[in-house]
């Protein structure tokens, strides 16, 4: 504990470019520009597929092999064959790692929508793209935000990988601590990228009471 | 790097194979032990957050925060009682992270055997430990085995980061690779954790054909 107070403790860590506050905002700008494009990505793909069923298997089949890349191993390569400078070598990797979860789920999401629901929709009159919208996307919601969930988490959570190749974020902390054998800092920036995990794990337990319809969740429903 | 280096230099991976199989062989015990340490804890924790519902919210809520802890935080903070460069120090949040996926897998596929399935099975004179292992677990295979492939491709790509703590198999081509401005360890580090994922996939794939006869006796019939 005396090293989180040493870390957190000492003024010179809280201002500067190279503060606490920078750092943060750095590491929340990489995971929020990583998971809007992911999101951009994956669910209009995971809402296609699911709804039409075409390529279904070929996509998911794909998205589950991505989950296996490495993120250190396409962080350093894209720097290497790219050079630094700019933010777009982690966002690469960083999307690659929040297209799987947030896919895969939309896609279960719409498919696992009862047949008797989406046959009671057409036959109310409504079209194809109006099921989707009014009544598929409301009840695989909860299976949506769950993706999306776990991609915001794993992306601040792997995000710290960017400081490895000189670039900002909470992870600097971490691996300059490493590399100076400055323990505190190491410990603290840990510290700093799971409460900012804590924080997305809260943030979408409330987003999901907020727009997640009371008759679909339940209220008791575990998700 | 310049213009003359190729991206892939075959003649490094043939001499430097014995080193990479090292790795690959660390790679996998620090993947594989993880899932199996899981799976085992997993069970008896699923079974009693099936049975007795009131466990089951704060059981998942804890998995929830086990999982948005960062594996490179928990290696680093584990380093002081475990050591660096270790295996320990990696294999315990795996462990963890496994835990996370797998005790919601095994609720949920005990949740998805249906009721009149266990009361047959009741009817039948099934006692309720021959019901769990011959109906109820049997029954759930599929939906523990959805974790099990979640669980197993994750873990085999986040040992790597244990790289950054001198211990992550194959990740450790990624740092040699950067240190050099070589481009082929990282290369090589990259297919093979992506080939070693996919295996294990398969093989997980595989384990549901033959424990669920039943399900392909009913996609033919």
């Amino acid at each position: 504990m005396n090293w989180l107070f040493d870390f957190f403790g000492d003024a010179a860590n809280w201002s500067g470019s190279g503060g606490i506050p920078v750092r943060v905002l750095e590491h929340v700008e990489f995971s929020v520009i990583a998971l809007l494009f992911a999101m951009l990505i994956a669910i209009p793909l995971g809402l296609l597929i699911g709804h039409t069923g075409r390529g279904a298997v070929v996509v998911v089949v794909a998205a589950n092999a991505a989950r296996a890349l490495p993120t250190l191993g396409l962080v350093v390569l894209i720097v290497l064959l790219v050079g630094v400078g700019t933010t777009w070598p982690v966002l690469v990797p960083l999307v690659a790692l929040a297209v799987p979860p947030i896919l895969v789920n939309t896609y279960e999401g719409i498919r696992g929508v009862d047949d008797d629901l989406r046959d009671a929709a057409y036959g109310m009159g409504l079209r194809g793209r109006q099921v989707l919208l009014r009544v598929l996307v409301p009840v695989a919601l909860p299976l949506i935000l769950l993706g999306l969930r776990i991609a915001a988490i794993q992306v601040v959570a792997t995000a710290t990988v960017a400081a490895y190749v000189g670039l900002g974020g909470l992870g600097r902390f971490i691996i300059d601590g490493l590399a100076t054998k400055d323990f505190p800092s190491t410990i603290g920036g840990a510290v700093l990228v799971a409460a900012l995990a804590l924080v997305v794990q809260l943030g979408f337990a409330l987003l999901q009471r907020l727009v997640v319809s009371p008759g679909v969740s339940g209220r008791a429903q575990a998700r | 790097m310049g213009d003359a280096e190729p991206l892939v230099r075959w003649d490094w991976i043939g001499r430097n194979w014995p080193d990479i199989q090292g790795l690959l062989v660390d790679h996998v015990i620090m993947a594989i032990l993880p899932v199996l340490l899981g799976l085992l804890v997993a069970l008896p924790l699923g079974l009693a957050s099936a049975r007795w519902r009131v466990l089951y919210q704060p059981t998942v809520s804890l998995m929830n925060v086990v999982y948005s802890l960062p594996s490179l935080a928990v290696f680093i903070v584990l380093i002081p009682l475990t050591g660096l460069a270790n295996r320990a120090t990696v294999i315990i949040p795996l462990t963890f992270y496994s835990l996370a996926v797998l005790i919601p897998a095994v609720v949920d596929g005990l949740g998805s055997v249906p009721a009149h399935v266990s009361q047959s099975a009741v009817a039948m004179g099934f006692g309720p430990m021959r019901r769990l292992i011959q109906v109820d677990l049997p029954i759930a295979v599929p939906v523990v085995l959805a974790g099990l492939r979640v669980a197993t491709v994750s873990s085999i790509s986040l040992v790597s980061v244990g790289a950054l703590i001198g211990r992550g198999g194959l990740g450790y081509l990624f740092i040699d690779g950067w240190q050099r401005q070589f481009s082929t360890p990282i290369l090589v580090g990259i297919v093979l954790v992506v080939v070693l994922a996919v295996l294990a996939d398969g093989l997980l794939v595989l384990a549901q054909r033959l424990l669920t006869p039943w399900a392909r006796a009913r996609r033919t019939a």
